[in-house]
């Protein structure tokens, strides 16, 4: 649905270049909830606003439901009338919400479709609609001061959807929220997902975010994308920095000299068998259990425990390839016996 | 010689000099934000990073507004006498007080809306950009309904600035009230009378001021507008900006 190629952005500024995107390449497939997680200075905004042009790529190409944004023509700052019906069909939510002071709530949600050209009686109607659709129906006639900030972003949601898009883009729409109203936002985010089939494409700088909503995820840094996939493959990949990030299982000490450290995760049903006391059983040795924790990632139940085994790496190999073959993902953190 | 005016005698003279001010003031007005306005736009616009950047007219059109803001009035009624003619087909009276009025207001007018439209969230036109807007639109729905309230005050106090500039209309035979206080408050010493005459003016200067402060204030959506002249009249409510207000 949203493909980039290889795209770049630089700034110039007083003779300096700076790389804000360093060859990007992004692929969110139709349906999918696809979340850019970075710190901030990492090219996540550029990018994003380069989806829809409101930033021109230095090069590299955009293609949104198979149209190439950056062949239509336009500059930075004044887009041409093929660019302006192209967004159209992508709607955009901001983190300040960006709200018309000078319009209510209802007058919000209809400009969209005055830019469309619709007559007033059917863009009435979809207002009413939509604002039916984020739960605030009963503030049409309010203006955006007279709203809470989660409100105002219901309002936001409500605007970006009002021409129908099939791609919504989500510029740190819940960063300047509280945690609690952040996961109704969220959760609005998923539903419209789910029940318009709507691409959504967030940037966000908290893992908690990709963790509640997005089906898939790419981490930046340095204008790069460094890892990228669908999370349940993340999580099932060995040495995942993403992984390791949505699941951090917390300073828990590394363990006692002579031991072995391995992290276990465990997806879906996996942990209905009990492969610790297994592994006890089987192989006569004491575990240690250092930390565990059970979320639930992409709607699906994950596991992860820090378990230490007694004696070096290779007294453990056979124990490690026990608890790979209960289709278990096995990380070892470390061998203490040599280390230490 | 200087024998003091009566009452009555001072009402027969305020009265018809009160009428050319309004109307000197009126015309120049109307015609000064009607010509500013755009002008205002322009420099906008076209600065960098604007919709229509375009630095060379920009640099241009700062230079004139910049010139035009320099000139004494008193200076632009005579240079412009022979536009005056051209455009109002007299160079006496109120009437042909009205073009170097509006010629000397529109730069102090576009600088105020200058000014007031720069003072919209950027973030407000890139919303209106990401729905597929053109330029043409995010002046139309944006930037001048969100700027209202401060273009309403700008343009009070350009009818204010007009109210002290129509005083040297005196000039070119316009009238009004500044000139009367000048010949006849200053230049024929009657004091009181020209007390009387800058009473009025504070009066009017006082009555336009409220009034805008009024409209600017019920325009504003933002629940936070004061001005320093309207919060010492009015109430000014702040509702704040993350707790929802029952309705």
């Amino acid at each position: 649905m949203i493909t980039t190629k290889d795209l770049r952005k630089v700034y110039r500024s007083g003779g300096r270049e700076v790389t804000a995107l360093d060859g990007v390449d992004l692929h969110v497939r139709e349906g999918e909830v696809y979340g850019v997680v970075g710190t901030s200075g990492a090219g996540k905004s550029t990018l994003i606003r380069c989806v829809n042009m409101l930033e021109r790529p230095s090069s590299g190409t955009v293609t949104v439901d198979g149209l190439d944004l950056t062949a239509l023509s336009g500059s930075e700052h004044r887009a041409g009338r093929e660019l302006r019906e192209a967004r159209r069909r992508i709607g955009m939510v901001f983190q300040h919400f960006n709200l018309l002071s000078s319009r209510t709530v209802q007058e919000n949600v209809e400009l969209p479709l005055e830019i469309i050209g619709q007559d007033r009686t059917t863009r009435r109607r979809r207002a009413a609609e939509l604002l039916d659709l984020v739960g605030l129906a009963d503030k049409a006639r309010s203006y955006p001061s007279q709203l809470s900030g989660g409100q105002k972003q219901r309002v936001g949601i409500a605007r970006a959807l009002a021409g129908d898009p099939k791609v919504l883009l989500s510029d740190e729409a819940t960063s300047a929220l509280d945690p609690e109203t952040t996961r109704s936002i969220l959760a609005l985010l998923r539903d419209l997902n789910r029940q318009l089939g709507l691409t959504v494409l967030l940037i966000t700088h908290e893992m908690d975010v990709i963790k509640s909503v997005c089906d898939s995820a790419a981490l930046m840094r340095g204008g790069r994308v460094v890892e990228a996939g669908a999370l349940t493959d993340l999580l099932a990949t060995e040495g995942s920095q993403l992984a390791r990030d949505l699941f951090p299982l917390g300073d828990f000490g590394s363990g006692h000299p002579g031991h072995t450290v391995v992290e276990v995760t465990f997806q879906g049903d996996t942990p209905a068998q009990p492969f610790i006391s297994q592994l006890a059983r089987t192989y006569q040795i004491d575990i240690n259990i250092l930390g565990a924790a059970v979320e639930t990632i992409a709607g699906r139940m994950v596991g992860r425990m820090r378990v230490e085994l007694p004696g070096g790496h290779q007294d453990n190999v056979v124990p490690i390839g026990f608890l790979r073959e209960q289709g278990l993902q096995v990380d070892v953190l470390a061998a203490n016996g040599a280390a230490a | 010689m200087s024998n003091t005016l009566t009452w009555d005698q001072m009402q027969d003279l305020m009265w018809p000099a009160t009428w050319e001010t309004l109307q000197m003031v009126g015309v120049a007005s109307v015609a000064t934000v009607i010509l500013g306005l755009p002008v205002g736009l322009l420099l906008v616009l076209t600065d960098r990073g604007g919709q229509l950047e375009n630095l060379a007219l920009n640099r241009v059109v700062g230079a004139v507004v910049n010139i035009g803001r320099s000139l004494p009035f008193i200076i632009l009624i005579v240079a412009l006498a022979s536009f005056t003619k051209l455009i109002a087909g007299t160079s006496i009276g109120w009437q042909a007080a009205t073009v170097p009025l509006t010629v000397g207001a529109i730069p102090f007018f576009a600088r105020l809306v200058e000014t007031s439209v720069r003072e919209v969230d950027p973030g407000l036109v890139e919303a209106v950009q990401s729905m597929g807007g053109s330029t043409l639109t995010t002046v139309r729905k944006v930037l001048l309904p969100e700027a209202l309230p401060a273009l309403v005050a700008s343009a009070v106090t350009t009818v204010i600035a007009l109210i002290g500039f129509s005083a040297m209309a005196g000039v070119v035979g316009g009238g009004g009230l500044g000139d009367l206080a000048y010949r006849y408050g200053y230049l024929r010493f009657q004091t009181t009378f020209m007390w009387v005459i800058v009473a009025e003016l504070v009066v009017i200067v006082t009555v336009l001021q409220l009034i805008g402060d009024r409209i600017a204030r019920r325009l504003s959506h933002r629940g936070g507008y004061r001005s320093p002249l309207g919060s010492l009249f009015g109430r000014s409510g702040t509702p704040s900006d993350d707790e929802p207000v029952a309705s």
